[in-house]
């Protein structure tokens, strides 16, 4: 028997940024004792954070660290529970993005803040047009802009449609848009996620003349290669709180990803030796795009075999989500194939009733999106996907009794609390609704069962049970895949571990193979063959 | 994202509903009283027009029977997440259909045999006038509030040309068909009392009456005993949850359009079969958009369904005897009330909610969706 | 010549039935280019009507029937967007229920102050209503056929409302195109997150666009009851406020396509009385109320995709509320 560590997330602070910043240099922007809650959630614990003027900062951290929250704390959207913060030394009151834009601080979102069938002109202007009427308006915005467009390598042309530019351009007009109003500090949220890696570096080129003329530029993301790539400085967050301060050029991939990462505190949970047998479900060469043509999924090919987890690893919106809808039948691939029971799922166009009669279960991501209805009661999410089936009904109609004691029974065997088959889905917390729809996918006894972030937003003692119940149901021959961002949920259910990189398979590890330090450089991009 | 406060289950259904109730009537007493009549003479006239005189009983059910199918098809719409304004011409329609099965089998056949045929064409023609707004819908996204709009206007102008030039009366002057054959005559209320010995004053309240419950009791198990209904509102209220389920989003409100346009079809049945025995001009007379306020208020279930109509029956009824009684004041007070209505239930629901809630200090809504009321326009 | 002539009476005329919907098709066009459905057109209309006929009476003038009108517009679009954009109420729902209850409380109120059945007063008196402006010799122009007669008839004798709606077009694609305020509407309907994010307040922007479409409306239903009509009759809008909405529709919410779809749409009226049980060749009579449909048949021809996409814009119809 191999015990198997069950890692608990506890927080261990590092390094709190002491002596950071050089006494004579007056940091472009500084954060201190930055505290906020959002309800019970902490998102942002006392951060103190300091940013020198013509500098790149780095900000990293895995989803839900605070990053996000603390940018938008600094671009007005949020003001702060307490804390200050101050601009070139003179404290600032941030209350709207109108008060950080006045105060030289522009940002450029994740998911760009553009009006599609505008110009570049147009939008760039929108806000600051400088006079009720346009043309003079737009006539000095164009001098500007070209002006701009010189000193920082930044053309894009201005009178093109928005919609019609790729991406990487349009990201330029938001960097655009930011300069044009003057802006000193510049914040890049996750910049790269949508970008090419030729239009990742054209950025990269334009981050350094920003800083080269004295800009200082804010880097949130959670690419380890960038951060090395780029920046000056970088400052890791984990949990609402600073990790670690470093110059980049003293550190390597491995200590941030350690970083990132974190320590933890072991609970152990007894998991018996995986013996995988036949193959039930078998993907080759798997192709997926999203609705703008982007590949999502590129070339992916595994087995997964009875009495058998394959893990799924890497940081979120590298293709797993993709991969899984693809797998699900929620979404078209547009190469590769599909077998389960002998049928190409792909080829022969089987969607998600069809696949659930073949023995397919499936435990979205999203749960409150796609995995349950939260007006409906606990009764009637528990036949979602299972309307038809015999048990649900009797004669035609739906047999509610029968539904019901059905409900009862899932509580029961899952421990779903309050153990109320009427109660409204909402009214039950996360780690019980996702009881209540693993229980509804394990009870009908799949072959394959695709599980899609088992834990995420639910509570500690729900997450043993949860895992055990996967657990179990691989000792009962059932073939699982489960995709999470929690590298502690993967090490600590899988037998074997699949890392996903920008839509393709990075690296496939057993489980006695994996290490923390081989799966991070591996989530974050890093080849194994690099310099570390 | 401000969620709006939950109220706990019987607040939600009847007392938020009854304050919404409350304001549109106290703003309808304040018009009243600019025009001069007392606002309690007025209610109270309003009530015992409606429910004080046998008669008067006799129609505000008569009405409400119209809006029972009006408001039955709002209603499946919405649970398929689509806001059908289409129910006027959907009824007009309809009623073309159930109208000319009378005028063949009304002298030919008994009424055992036209009754079953008016309704299947009633209700035929009106999910056929539905089907073109919800094809366009599903398969080509057009908003349906516009396209249903659009066909309002079409069949208004379809059964005019109809009426004048095809199947009016040889000689007549007014565009209406013949009378239909006796046959095709639902019987009137008071006749089926009398024929078990109770006597009732006469009224236009017909048979249709209880075809109009019995459609209102087969939604009910449609919506929430079938495994369709299941499908249904899965669709309507999660469309990534109904893809989820392998459920398919456009092939449920295509169906669930042409239930919807099958139930406003059979309001033909009370107006035409039960009550004026032809087809005449414009026999709707608004009933599709009371239908709406009636889904709303009811929150699209059958049992608020039937409460609703029956109350917007008796303010028709009770609006035609105080246009009737008081000189001051004509039919048309009937249709403000209407609209306030709708004004306070439909779009201003919310308004009284948020002072309400602080009654149940603690409750926070959980689930960032807000519950039932007004759908999401598609 | 005949033809000639009849050609020239029926463009006259549909100069003259288009104005009403000309106004109310820009009036919406403002607001759904802000992201606010505009359905209240009917209402607006029908409530301006009535204010404008029933203070026209009372005072003896039409140009204060012309104020009241726009205030009774502008009191409805208040209403409405009190109702859709400060409490995100349905806007589709407001808007019916605004239509409905405007439909009812214009006779209401006429038979209370008026007793006349719930119409307004005949507007018989001087000045009371919107007269033709002849302009300078337009009699003897008449006499020549061409262009004499265009003059005449299409230049000449319409009332000061139809040329401030003549003139309304090009003001409003100037304001929409090249002004910071058109600039700023624009953005709000297309993404309010965008405007939003600039500094620009979304609900402010969305009130003023409301309340342009109110007075315009205000206009529109003066002219029916004041120029077109001489007085306020029950539901005398007739479903033209729908209409106008078709028309914008059709007109892809610009200015000039609107323009053009209103014509279009009012000559499908003039046509639909002037064909009236004339047998055409090859096809015989067409019925009138064929004629009446076609401007719906057209909309949806337009919706369904047929006649080219008509893109409304990004963000209509779905209330405002700030993220994160």
């Amino acid at each position: 028997m191999l015990p198997i560590f069950y890692r608990h997330r506890l927080l261990s602070p590092l390094n709190l940024c002491s002596s950071v910043v050089e006494k004579s240099v007056v940091p472009a922007l500084e954060l201190r004792a930055i505290d906020k809650r959002f309800g019970t959630v902490h998102a942002n614990r006392s951060l103190s954070f300091a940013v020198a003027p013509g500098s790149i900062h780095g900000l990293i951290g895995e989803n839900g660290a605070g990053k996000s929250t603390l940018m938008n704390i600094v671009y007005g959207f949020h003001r702060a529970d307490s804390g200050e913060i101050y601009v070139n030394g003179r404290r600032v009151d941030l209350g709207s993005p109108q008060d950080a834009i006045r105060a030289g601080i522009g940002m450029v979102h994740q998911h760009f803040m553009l009006v599609e069938n505008f110009t570049v002109l147009e939008n760039v202007v929108l806000g600051v047009e400088g006079g009720a009427l346009l043309a003079g308006g737009l006539a000095r915005a164009r001098r500007e802009l070209e002006k701009l467009a010189c000193d920082y390598a930044l053309a894009v042309p201005l009178d093109t449609v928005v919609s019609e530019l790729p991406v990487g351009l349009q990201q330029r007009v938001e960097i655009l848009k930011a300069l044009y109003r003057g802006a000193q500090i510049l914040i890049l949220d996750e910049p790269t996620a949508v970008l090419t890696p030729q239009e990742a570096d054209a950025l990269f080129n334009m981050l350094r003349r920003l800083r080269d003329e004295g800009k200082s530029v804010i880097l949130v993301t959670h690419k380890l290669r960038e951060i090395m790539a780029i920046t000056d400085r970088v400052t890791v967050m984990r949990q609402g709180v600073i990790v670690g301060e470093v110059a980049t050029a003293t550190t390597s991939p491995r200590e941030l990803a350690e970083k990132m990462v974190g320590r933890a505190v072991l609970l152990r949970v007894e998991k018996k030796l995986a013996q995988p047998g036949a193959t039930l479900l078998a993907v080759r060469d798997l192709e997926v795009r999203d609705r703008l043509g982007v590949a999502r999924v590129k070339g992916v090919s595994f087995d997964l075999r009875a009495g058998e987890i394959v893990g799924v690893a890497g940081v979120s919106g590298n293709g797993q989500s993709e991969l899984l809808e693809a797998l699900a039948g929620i979404r078209l691939p547009t190469r590769g194939s599909i077998t389960l029971q002998h049928h190409d799922l792909v080829r022969e166009h089987l969607g998600p009733r069809e696949r659930r009669a073949l023995g397919l279960a499936h435990v979205p991501e999203d749960r409150l999106r796609m995995g349950v209805v939260s007006n409906f009661s606990a009764e009637d999410n528990a036949i979602l996907g299972y309307h038809d089936r015999a048990e649900c009904t009797r004669g035609g109609w739906l047999d509610r009794a029968a539904i019901r004691k059905a409900c009862e029974g899932k509580m029961a065997a899952h421990d779903v609390r309050p153990p109320l088959p009427t109660l409204r889905i909402s009214a039950f917390s996360g780690g019980n609704q996702q009881k209540l729809v693993l229980a509804r996918e394990i009870d009908v006894d799949p072959r394959v069962l695709l599980v899609g972030q088992p834990t995420r937003g639910v509570d500690i003692g729900a997450i043993e049970f949860i895992h055990k119940k996967l657990v179990a149901l691989r000792d009962a021959g059932k073939a699982l895949l489960i995709v999470s961002v929690e590298l502690d949920e993967i090490l600590g259910l899988a037998d074997r571990i699949l890392v996903m990189n920008a839509g393709e398979i990075v690296g496939e590890l057993l489980r006695a193979d994996a290490t923390e330090e081989k799966m991070g450089l591996l989530m974050a991009g890093v080849k194994s063959e690099g310099p570390a | 994202m401000s969620a709006p406060a939950k109220l706990p289950r019987w607040a939600e259904l009847g007392l938020l509903p009854l304050i919404n109730l409350a304001a549109a009537l106290i703003l309808s007493g304040v018009v009243v009283t600019i025009l001069g009549e007392s606002p309690w003479a007025a209610l109270k006239l309003l009530a015992s027009g409606a429910l004080g005189t046998q008669e008067g009983i006799g129609y505000t059910l008569y009405y409400a029977t119209n809006f029972i199918f009006t408001g039955l098809g709002v209603a499946v719409a919405y649970h398929a997440g689509l806001f059908n304004i289409g129910c006027e011409g959907q009824a007009y329609v309809g009623g073309l259909g159930s109208g000319l099965v009378a005028l063949w089998l009304g002298d030919r056949a008994p009424l055992l045999v036209v009754l079953p045929v008016a309704i299947m064409a009633g209700a035929a023609f009106g999910a056929a006038w539905a089907l073109i707004p919800a094809w366009l819908q599903a398969r080509r996204g057009s908003h349906i509030v516009i396209t249903t709009i659009m066909f309002n206007f079409i069949a208004a102008s379809l059964m005019t040309y109809l009426l004048v030039n095809v199947l009016i009366k040889p000689g007549q002057q007014s565009p209406e068909s013949r009378e239909f054959g006796a046959n095709a005559f639902l019987p009137a209320a008071h006749e089926l009392f009398a024929k078990i010995g109770i006597t009732f004053s006469p009224s236009p309240w017909n048979l249709a009456f209880a075809i109009a419950l019995l459609a209102a009791a087969l939604v009910w198990v449609l919506v929430w005993r079938t495994r369709w209904g299941y499908a249904l509102r899965v669709a309507g209220q999660n469309q990534s949850a109904a893809v989820y389920a392998g459920i398919s989003p456009s092939r449920i409100i295509i169906q669930a359009m042409l239930l919807s346009g099958a139930l406003a079809g059979c309001l033909g049945l009370n107006e035409l079969l039960g009550s004026q025995h032809r087809i005449l001009i414009d026999f709707p007379s608004g009933a599709g958009f009371v239908g709406i306020a009636v889904a709303l208020m009811g929150r699209n279930h059958p049992v608020g369904i039937l409460v609703s109509a029956v109350l917007f029956g008796a303010l028709a009824q009770g609006g035609a005897q105080l246009a009737f009684d008081l000189p001051k004041i004509n039919r048309d007070m009937v249709v403000v009330i209407q609209g306030l209505v709708i004004l306070f239930c439909g779009a201003l629901e919310n308004v009284f909610r948020a002072p309400l809630a602080k009654l149940w200090p603690g409750r926070l809504a959980r689930s960032p969706q807000p519950s039932g009321g007004t759908p999401v326009p598609r | 010549m005949e033809a000639y002539t009849l050609i020239v009476l029926t463009l006259a005329a549909t100069i003259r039935v288009a104005t009403p919907l000309l106004l109310a098709a820009i009036a919406g066009m403002f607001s759904e280019r802000s992201g606010v459905v505009d359905l209240g057109l009917e209402g607006k209309m029908l409530g301006a009507a009535f204010a404008a006929a029933a203070v026209s009476a009372a005072t003896g003038s039409a140009w204060a029937g012309l104020g009241a009108g726009i205030a009774a517009a502008v009191m409805l679009a208040l209403l409405l967007a009190f109702a859709t954009v400060s409490q995100r109420g349905n806007q589709v729902v407001a808007a019916m229920a605004i239509n409905i209850m405007v439909a009812g409380l214009g006779p209401t109120l006429a038979l209370a102050w008026f007793n006349l059945g719930g119409q307004t007063p005949q507007l018989d008196g001087p000045g009371q209503r919107f007269t033709s402006l002849v302009w300078p010799w337009a009699g003897t122009a008449a006499e020549h056929p061409f262009p004499g007669l265009l003059y005449a008839q299409l230049l000449s004798g319409h009332n000061l409302i139809v040329y401030a709606a003549a003139a309304l077009v090009p003001v409003s694609a100037w304001v929409l195109f090249r002004t910071r305020f058109g600039l700023r509407l624009r953005a709000v309907g297309e993404n309010p997150h965008a405007v939003d994010t600039a500094g620009i307040s979304v609900t402010g922007l969305r009130y003023q666009a409301i309340l342009i479409s109110g007075v315009l409306c205000g206009v529109a239903g003066t002219y029916l009851s004041t120029a077109a009509s001489a007085g306020f009759t029950r539901d005398m809008t007739a479903g033209k406020g729908y209409l106008a909405l078709a028309a914008l529709i059709f007109g892809k919410w610009k200015p000039y396509p609107t323009l053009f779809a209103c014509l279009l749409f009012a000559f499908t009226d003039a046509l639909a009385s002037r064909l009236q049980g004339v047998a055409l060749p090859l096809v015989g009579v067409i019925p009138v109320q064929a004629i009446l449909a076609l401007p719906y048949v057209l909309t949806l021809l337009l919706l369904a995709g047929f006649v080219g996409k008509a893109t409304a814009p990004a963000a209509i119809g779905v209330p405002y509320a700030k993220e994160k």
